[in-house]
This record gives C-alpha cells, structure tokens and sequence, in this order.
C-alpha cells in the first residue's frame, strides 16, 4: 500500500512539473534544432481529462499519427505529445483513439520564421490557436439494443392483437352477462333466422 | 382453442425480437469474428517479478512492438505498436516502475508505466550523426537520489534522468569518428568507461564522470590486427573480440586506464579446424561464447588474461545471457538440441561441472530451433531458486518454460503474414469424402481455412517459412490453428542461401470430375535477392499441411502467372517466367502441353519495371532453342511497352482485377429504363504514376510540384483507354478494381485531405442493344466474342469523392460492394457511384443514387473491426461465402481480424445469435397447451352433452 501511494505521489510531482514547464508554450511553438522542429501540442478528450487519471488505459491507447504514420508518438499523463525533427513545410497530424473521432489536423511549420507553426483542422477549415485535438465527436461502434419496455411491446401490431384477443375474450362474456335474458333470446332467434354465425356462439359463457 | 391461439400470437411475439440486423450489437462480438493479438518475433526481453504485483515480461520485438506478457497465462497486459521506422534499440527497466525504451535509431527514449503502459515521459537526443545506439540502465548510480539512464545514440553519450526524462548532460563524440561498442559502469562506482573503436584498428577507452560528465580520462592503442565482429564484454575491465581475419581472439584489458592487448590464436586453443567463428553476443561474467559451424566452445578468461577452454559443447542453438539470483552468484542458461527434445540447461558461471539445472522438454518439431532465450530466477516456497526461461523459435513463436513445463505459447509467427490464401476444410477431419461434403452447404461454411504464412522481415539474414494454417468454425468463439508447417526445402540451406519473396498460390482445387484429389496449394519462394538466383516451389496438402512434393528449380523466377486453365486433375497451370525471359509451363506433364498449346496465341501477360517507368506487354513465341529437350519452356517476345518520362512520372501503383472474380450482370440498368452495359476485360490494367518529387509522402512536396496521374492500360494490345490526372495531389495510392470500376485512395494535397476517385468503364459499342432482337442478331450481339484488338468505344464516368480516413497498407481491398479501410471500414459501393449529383432527379433517385454530399460518410458501425484496431495492417483478404451474399474478412497486421460480413443483410436464414432455446420452449409449450386445451374441451364438450 505504501508503495502504492508513494509511486502516486511521485506522479503527482511528476504532472504539476510538466503542466509548469508545458503550460509556458501553450501555444503550438516550435523549437528549432539543427534541420528540424518540434511540434508539441495536446488531445484533450473530455471525461478522460477531466477526471485525471482516473481512467488512464484509455489515455495511454491514444496515438498521434504524422503524416500517415511516417511517425507514431504517444501521450504523455497530461494529455501532450510531441514530434520531433519535423522538416519545414505542411504536415498532416491525425489522432487515433478508439472511441472517439478526430479531424485530421493541418499543420505549417514556417521555414521563414523558425519556430512558427499554424494549424487548422481539415474537416471545417477552422484555424486553431493552440494545436489542441479535441474529438469532433464519440463514435459508436454497436447498435444500442433498445431497452425492453410494456409500451414497445403492446405497440407492435402483435401486441395490438393479443389486446384485442384479450378484450374479446374476457371483456364480451361480461357484456354479454348483462344482457336481459330476455333480450338475448330474442337476437339469438333473429340471428338463427339470419344464419349468421355470432361471436357469443363461440363464447364459452354466452352458451351457458 | 382460443388458448393455442393465445400461446401462438406470444411466441411470434417472442420470435420478432430476435429479428437481424446488419449492424453489430456489443453481445454480438466474437459470434462471426475473431480477433488475435500478436507481439511478433522477440528482440529482447526483461522480467519484472517483484514479490508484490503481477508478474510480468516486458518484451521488445521486430514488429516494433513493446508489449508486457503475464507470466502466468497467455495475456497481454499492454502493448504498444510504435512506428514503422521506429525500431526498438534497447529496453529495461528503471527504478523498478518504468519501462524505459529506445527507439528509432537512438534518437527517443520513453518510459512507460510498469502497470499500465501509459508513457510516463518522453526525450528526444538530437544529433546528425548515426551510431550505434545503446542503453544502460544502472541500478547503483545516483546523482541527487535521482536514478540516471545512460544512452549512447547519434555519436553522443547522454545522461538522462529517470524520474522526468531529462537530459543532465551529454558528451559529443561524433567529431571523432568513434565507434562505440560498450558503456560500462563498474557497479558501486561513479566512473563510465566508453569503449569503441576508430578505423576498427585502434582503441579508445574514455573514462567520464558519472555525475557531471566531465572527461577524466581518455586513452587510445592501435592494433595493427583491426577487429571484426561482436564484443564480449567479460568483466567490468576486460573485453574480447576478434581480429579481422577471424582466427586470433583479442583480450583486451584496460583497467586503471592502461591498455593491454593479449593475442590468442584459436587454433591454439582447440585442436580442430573450426572454419569461420564469431563471438556469441550473450553477456556472461568471466567467460564467453565462441560459436563455430559445429561447436559452441565456452571459453573462460583468467584473472592474468589467459584463455582457458571450459567446454565444447554440440547442438547448442542458444545462450542467455548471466543473471545473478544470490549473493555473487551468476548462472545463465544454454540451450540444446536433440531432434525432437530440447534441453535447457542452467550453468553456474563459476563452477562448469556442475549444473544447477537441467530440464528436457518435447518440442513440435514444426516450431524449428530454439533462437534466443532468456532466463529469470525466482524463489520458490521452499527458499530454493528456481528459473523460468523464455524461448523464441525459428518460427517466431515465444514459450515460458518452468520446471520442465511448458507454461504457455504464443505463435507470434502469425504477426508477420505476408500472404493469404483461404479455403475450404472438410467439415470432419477425417473419413468423409469430399464429395459428400459439398452436398452439404450449409456445413462447408463451417469448415473455412485461412492459410497464414509467416515468415521473418525480408531484411533479416535468416529466413524461415512457416505455413500456418487456421481453422476458423463458424459457431466457435475463436480462429483455432488447424496445422503448422516448417518447410524445411524453404529452410535456409547451402542450396538456398537467402529466401525471399515467398508467394502462395491455388495449386489444386478439387470438384466435379476429380474429386478424390488433395487439394493443395504452391508456394513459391526465391533465393537470394537478387533477380536471377534460383526458385524453389512446394506443394502443400491443405486438409493436414503435409507437404506433398517440392523442388528447387534450375532457373530464376521473375513473375508467377496463374492460368485460367486447369487439367484433368484439376491443378491449376501456372507459367513462370525467369530472368531470361523465358516462361516456363508447370505442372510438368504431356496434358498440361497440351492444353497450353491450344490456348498458346491467347496468352498475353505484362510486366512493369516501376523504377525504370516502362510498361511491357508480352506473348509467346515458341519453345526453347537453346535447351535440349525440355517443351515445358517457351520463349517470349515483347508486344508492345509504354514509357513514362521518369522526370515526370514515376509507377507507384499498378492493379488489375482478381483473377477468380465473377460478374453477376453485364448491364446496369439506369434511369429512364435505360442500358449501360460494362466494360468487362479480364485484360485490364490501372496504373497510377504520380510526380518524382511527390514520392515521398506527406510533406515532402508542395500542391504545385505534385501530381498523379491515373491510367487504364489494355495489357494485350497496350491500349490506353483512361487517363485522368489530379493535380495537386500524391500517394500513397490504394487502388481496388473490380468489374468494370476502380476506386483509388490518394491524397490531396491542396485540399490537405484524402479522397477517393471512382472510375467506371461502360461499352459504348453495345449501347444500342436496347431491345430483344438486336441483342440476340445485332452487330454487337451477346454471342459474338468480344476481342481486344477490336478498338473498343468505350466511355468512362469518373468522379473525385472526398475522404477523410488515412488508408493504411494496401488495405483498400473490396469484397462484393464495399471496402476496407484503415480499422477496416465497409463502404457501400453505392456511395462511390460516379454519377452522383448535388441534386439527382427523380429517376436517378429511384435507381438508388444518393445525393452527393461534401464528403464520405464514415459510419463508426461500418467499420469491420468494430471497436478493434489491426496494428500495421498489412493486407486484408477478402472471399465469397458459400452463404449466399456473405462474405469472409479476414485482415492481417500485428493482429488478426475474421469476420463474416454479410452487406446486403442475410436473408432466409436465422442469425447466429437465434435463441434456439426459446424457439423449443415454445413448440413444446404450444403442444402442451394444445394437448390440454384439447382435453378441456373435450371434458367441456361431455358435461353439455350430460346436461
């Protein structure tokens, strides 16, 4: 238990060290090195995030992709990632989470100003400020079975018919019960005149 | 009765729930499909079997795949796919918690989570310069209670710290031309030694400051030998190699900065000829490996730097390398073999005579020999120690062994597929006839095979090929494997030095007239690399993965052409064409020659040479001049060839139709009640060449430089009959041609999307066979053989759809009207429709045409794999059902992905989730209440009767 709660600790050390040195270039900056850059930026998905690391199997199965996998990187606890030795010129950058769907994301890395990088999502052209990949939205990967409900069933054609099979069988005997004796007899006799079969025919009560 | 009536109207109530639907439900996973997950072949491999916590083995592979195993079942804790072009150089463990790798040649360290593989940090060490990369984990050295990770990668030693990853200091070695072969740290110390060569003729020894990476100490010796080969590293202070010609042993001593060099020749030590000897890479303490054609000797070196033989020892295949399990004590494992028996044995490092251990295990002789393995210790209840051993196969597959047992298996051989073919199994295993199965269809869809070959990355110096087979039940939960075959003629051997390119092919399908033939399939492998070296074929039964027959061939294969002609036993004639140009006709028998010879003008075949931009078309000429004797070899001669200007264009991606593929209709009906009739020919060719400077991917060219151009090539005259071009646009291209349509997947660069491009070929020469009679005696009547030579009138329809998924791999392959993409995704083939419009008129709707929309829809329960990922997808199979209109799937990559899929919904038949259970329960429920109704009724009946 102890180690437990110590290595937690140290993670905790370990997220306000990186949100201080991280949070200073909030802003999708670029480090030049040599022929390279760096692209720093962060997925945020919300309830994984927001939690903190409540859920971290979740947050460790994201990938950022460049280029169509030209290079591959992972998220750090706090929801960064980074690509390093990126060339100047316009690069693609896609996360894969399951569960979730991304815009694949537009970046410039400026060659004229080092260090300058502007990205814009491709699916609605919107430029961003921060390179921060959000989820346009959840996917569902299953049909939601709907859940069992009396309604659904006595809606359905059959279960309009079994309503109807019950009225006739438990609701017509009682009317027919009600009846003047008298006044029974003689539609009996109209409709043995007519020879139409009536419904109270086959009614267990209505023979009695 | 009334009741029966009642019963019935709620059982069909039941029944009505249970209705299907194409679209998964979550219970539904795992009914149609199975997944796998694999690691692949083992690099390198470290334990974590600390008292508390799960135990575990953290596993680096050549799949590029970091992944922890349990130790105690076949479970994978975690795993984690890195790029494709990041190998993983080192692995170990820091401070008992991280994971810590380095990868892409030494330029990222990360540090994973022990328990959940979530990557704690990541470093980047940026130099220009390439070396080899090295990690060193030390337990003892401290710097600030800090642990320090030492990293040698791009010519430069880094210190990094464990707890956030960053780099405490570095030491350029780059401008010396350095070559790095060891970093140590003797332990308890503060002082690294770096070892390496210059020019590998002299020696270099810096000795650094651990804490602050200030030089002490540098010397350097020259060796007028040169050295050659691996580096044993013996003790903190001692080092032995070979020299260049590989007949002497250097032991190289630099304590207290001094160097020694000490010549041993090996001739000295052991009396035989060896031939040629290299030093194994395993790290023991005081002593090291020295494996030849026939022994592995074990060779100790003394405290004065003598060498002193310990043993010889045969059949070794594999050493680990030393672990210490008590105070000062070392033992590694060797490994032996005896045909069908390996033994594990575990040395004392101090006391050869002695094992500590020694365990015999029953090895399938199918999984080949043992190639690497790594030992563990751990303390029994007893106090005693005990070890388990991790061993990986030639065929790739990765066993824990432990006392004598083997614990679990995994056959990771299946993560590197490189080719599919399915078919059927008999339904039992034995003693039905296959004739009595194929009456029975319903049945044959239970037997489906896949045929899974894996063999090692085409780069690696030994390669070995295992057919692995799978046998995939229907209504079982998992792909099970049916049979694996090592082919030992595809082994790595004197005869074939290097194989590559391995191929399989239909070789024999057996129905109607020849039943009682095995069917089986070829494989079809080069050796060596080179275009001219000889081929090896092999033929395997499929039902039992025997392999029937196999020779090595006389003559190079270039190109493997399945015929569309098959002789009385039903084996498919395959021609294959070598370096010279000339094509050789197998099965080698009078009725295959003969049948050749009646289809010989007929035979048309191409042949695209991507780097130099030619397209040729080729035919026959007639037999071999040269050879004596031998009428299975023709003669070639070129028909026609396109150049492409290679400063323009360049090949990337060449697709003809599948071979096997049936065309259900010539005609699409459109609107207005009228006819198009498809452009079908078994001899066409796409073929996209995009801009020089375009080929390197994303990135790497501006929408002005970049092009593609797309192309439709009749291969027998060398027609073109398409082209279209994009511009702005380049690869990778994926491309699937069926029928009369091909889709390809590009990117577009302006656009900074993908999309896809529909194209589809109609005949025009036939469009006015609009009625019976001219259809039946009309100039282009149905009967009247269509040929290639006639110029055909044909007109295309193509329309540039947008797309939004990566398409990874050549994984757009299409089964009856959809698609596959990246984590497999179905798409209807209607949305690929050409002639898709903003505003489709009544008609067109009525033909079924959807609106056209400002992009592809990506439905997420479209996608085949549902809430999986295949990892580097490499390719996806896709084959008709015997069901009717369903589909098997199967996608390859780092895990494997079946499915049957069923796009247009089945129909007359329950699904396989039906709940046969409610179903008796209410026939026997509706014979009860009718017995009792019937009974009632009858009483009911008798007491009126009284009355």
């Amino acid at each position: 238990m102890a180690s437990i709660l110590r290595s937690k600790s140290v993670l905790l050390i370990l997220y306000i060290q990186l949100c201080l040195s991280l949070l200073a270039p909030a802003l999708a900056i670029s480090s030049g090195s040599g022929d390279g850059y760096a692209i720093n930026g962060q997925v945020k998905i919300e309830g994984v995030g927001a939690k903190g690391f409540g859920l971290p199997g979740k947050l460790s199965d994201v990938k950022v992709m460049l280029n169509g996998g030209q290079s591959i990187t992972f998220l750090r606890p706090d929801g960064y990632f980074s690509f390093y030795n990126v060339s100047a010129g316009t690069h693609l950058i896609e996360a894969a989470a399951i569960g979730y769907f991304f815009s694949p994301v537009r970046v410039d890395v400026s060659a004229r100003f080092p260090g300058k990088v502007q990205a814009a999502l491709t699916e609605n052209r919107r430029g961003l400020s921060e390179l921060v990949l959000e989820p346009l939205k959840d996917e569902q990967y299953y049909e939601i079975r709907e859940p069992f409900s009396i309604m659904s069933v006595v809606k359905s054609p059959m279960g309009l018919m079994v309503g109807f099979m019950l009225v006739v069988m438990f609701l017509m005997p009682k009317l027919v019960e009600n009846m003047d004796p008298e006044e029974m007899r003689r539609a009996q006799e109209e409709m043995r005149q007519q020879g139409v079969p009536s419904l109270a025919n086959f009614l267990p009560g209505a023979q009695r | 009765m009334d009741m029966v009536i009642m019963v019935f109207l709620i059982s069909l109530m039941l029944l009505s729930t249970t209705i299907s639907t194409f679209s998964l439900y979550e219970d539904q996973v795992g009914l149609m499909d199975w997944h796998q997950q694999y690691v692949g072949k083992v690099r390198d491999a470290v334990f974590h079997t600390q008292k508390t916590g799960r135990k575990r083995v953290v596993v680096s592979t050549e799949k590029n795949v970091i992944a922890s195993l349990d130790l105690r079942h076949v479970e994978i804790f975690w795993r984690h796919v890195l790029g494709a072009n990041a190998a993983i150089d080192g692995i170990d463990i820091a401070m008992g918690k991280y994971i810590i790798t380095l990868s892409s040649e030494g330029s990222i360290l990360r540090a994973w989570n022990l328990p959940d593989g979530q990557m704690v940090w990541e470093s980047f060490l940026h130099s220009p310069n390439h070396s080899k990369s090295l990690l060193l984990v030390p337990t003892s050295l401290k710097i600030d209670k800090d642990n320090v990770i030492l990293v040698f990668g791009k010519g430069c030693l880094h210190a990094i710290s464990s707890i956030h990853g960053e780099i405490l200091w570095m030491k350029d070695f780059a401008a010396e031309s350095f070559d790095v072969q060891h970093v140590i740290q003797p332990l308890g110390s503060d002082i690294i030694y770096v070892v390496g060569f210059v020019d590998s003729s002299q020696f270099n020894v810096y000795q650094m400051n651990a804490k602050n990476g200030e030089l002490l100490k540098h010397e350097s010796a020259a060796f007028s030998g040169g050295f050659s080969g691996e580096v044993s590293l013996v003790s903190s202070s001692t080092l032995v190699m070979l020299d260049s010609t590989g007949s002497t042993l250097i032991t190289v001593n630099f304590h207290n900065g001094e160097i020694n060099f000490q010549k041993t020749h090996i001739s000295d030590l052991i009396e035989e000829t060896l031939g040629m000897a290299m030093i194994l890479p395993s790290k023991l303490t005081g002593m090291f490996a020295l494996k030849t054609s026939t022994f592995t000797i074990f060779i100790r070196v003394t405290r004065e730097g003598k060498l002193e033989v310990v043993d010889e020892i045969n059949h070794v295949t594999a050493v680990s390398d030393a672990v210490s399990f008590s105070e000062g004590q070392q033992a590694f494992a060797l490994v032996e073999h005896h045909y069908n028996d390996i033994y594990v044995t575990l040395k004392l490092g101090q006391e050869w005579n002695s094992d500590l251990l020694k365990e015999s295990i029953k090895l399938d002789r199918q999984r080949g020999m043992v190639h690497k393995v790594f030992i563990n210790n751990y303390i029994r209840t007893d106090k005693s120690h005990g070890f388990r051993a991790l061993i990986v196969m030639e065929d790739h597959s990765l066993l824990l062994l432990q006392q004598g047992e083997i614990v679990w298996s995994r056959e990771d051989g299946l993560a590197s597929v490189i080719d599919v073919t399915m078919s059927e199994l008999p339904v039992e295993k034995k003693g039905v006839s296959v004739a009595k199965v194929e009456q029975n269809l319903f049945e044959w869809l239970k037997g489906h095979i896949l045929k899974i070959k894996g063999t090692l990355m085409l780069a690696s110096p030994e390669d070995v090929v295992a057919i692995q087979a799978m046998r995939l039940k229907s209504f079982e939960k998992n792909g099970r494997i049916v049979w694996s075959l090592l082919l030992n003629s595809l082994r790595k051997s004197e005869t074939c030095v290097n194989p590559t390119r391995v191929n399989l092919y239909q070789w024999q399908v057996p129905h109607h007239h020849a039943m009682g033939e095995n069917p089986s399939v070829l494989v079809v492998c080069r050796c060596g690399s080179s275009s001219d070296s000889p081929g090896v074929l092999s033929f395997v039964y499929i039902y039992t993965g025997k392999e029937l027959s196999s020779s090595s061939l006389v003559h190079s294969i270039v190109q493997v052409i399945s015929l569309p002609f098959t002789d009385s036993t039903e084996q498919r004639l395959h021609l294959l064409i070598d370096a010279q140009q000339q094509a050789h006709l197998y099965p080698k028998t009078p009725e295959a020659v003969g049948i050749f010879q009646r289809e010989f003008s007929n035979i048309y075949w191409y042949s695209v040479e991507a780097d130099d931009g030619i397209i040729k078309g080729h035919a026959l000429k007639g037999n071999c001049v040269g050879q004596v004797s031998d009428e299975y070899c023709f003669e070639t001669k070129d028909m026609w060839s396109i150049v492409f200007p290679l400063e323009s264009e360049k090949i990337l991606t060449t697709v003809t139709r599948k071979l096997n593929e049936v065309v259900h209709t010539q005609a699409k009906v459109i609107a207005e009640r009228d006819v198009m009739y498809k452009y079908i020919s078994k001899n066409l060719l796409f073929v996209v060449t995009v801009a020089p400077k375009a080929t390197g991917g994303i990135g790497s060219a501006t929408p002005e430089e970049s092009w593609l151009v797309a192309y439709l090539v009749d291969t027998v005259t060398g027609h073109m009959l398409h082209r279209m071009t994009h511009h702005g646009s380049h690869g990778p291209v994926h491309a699937v041609f069926s029928e009369n349509w091909v889709v390809y997947h590009y990117f577009n660069l302006r656009a900074h999307r993908y999309e896809m491009s529909v194209v589809e070929i109609f005949d025009q020469s036939r469009a006015d066979n609009k009625d019976v009679w001219k259809l039946a005696v009309g100039k282009h009547n149905l009967a009247s053989p269509i040929s290639s030579y006639s110029r055909p009138e044909v007109i295309t329809k193509s329309q540039v759809l947008l797309f939004y998924l990566f398409c990874e791999s050549n994984s757009c392959y299409f089964y009856g009207q959809g698609y596959n993409f990246k984590a497999v995704l179905a798409l209807n083939k209607h949305f690929l429709d050409p002639r898709r419009s903003i505003n489709p008129t009544q008609a067109e709707r009525e033909e079924g045409i959807i609106p056209l929309t400002d992009s592809l829809p990506i439905i997420p329960q479209s996608y085949v794999t549902h809430a999986l990922q295949v990892e580097g997808l490499r390719g996806v199979v896709t084959a008709p059902a015997k069901l009717e209109s369903t589909a098997l799937v199967f996608a390859y990559g780092v895990r494997l992905f079946f499915t049957r899929l069923a796009p247009s919904r089945t129909y007359d038949s329950l699904t396989e989730d039906f709940n046969y259970d409610s179903l008796l329960i209410t026939i026997v429920a509706l014979v009860v209440a009718t017995f009792v109704t019937w009974i009632l009724s009858e009483k009911k009946e008798l007491r009126d009767k009284w009355r």
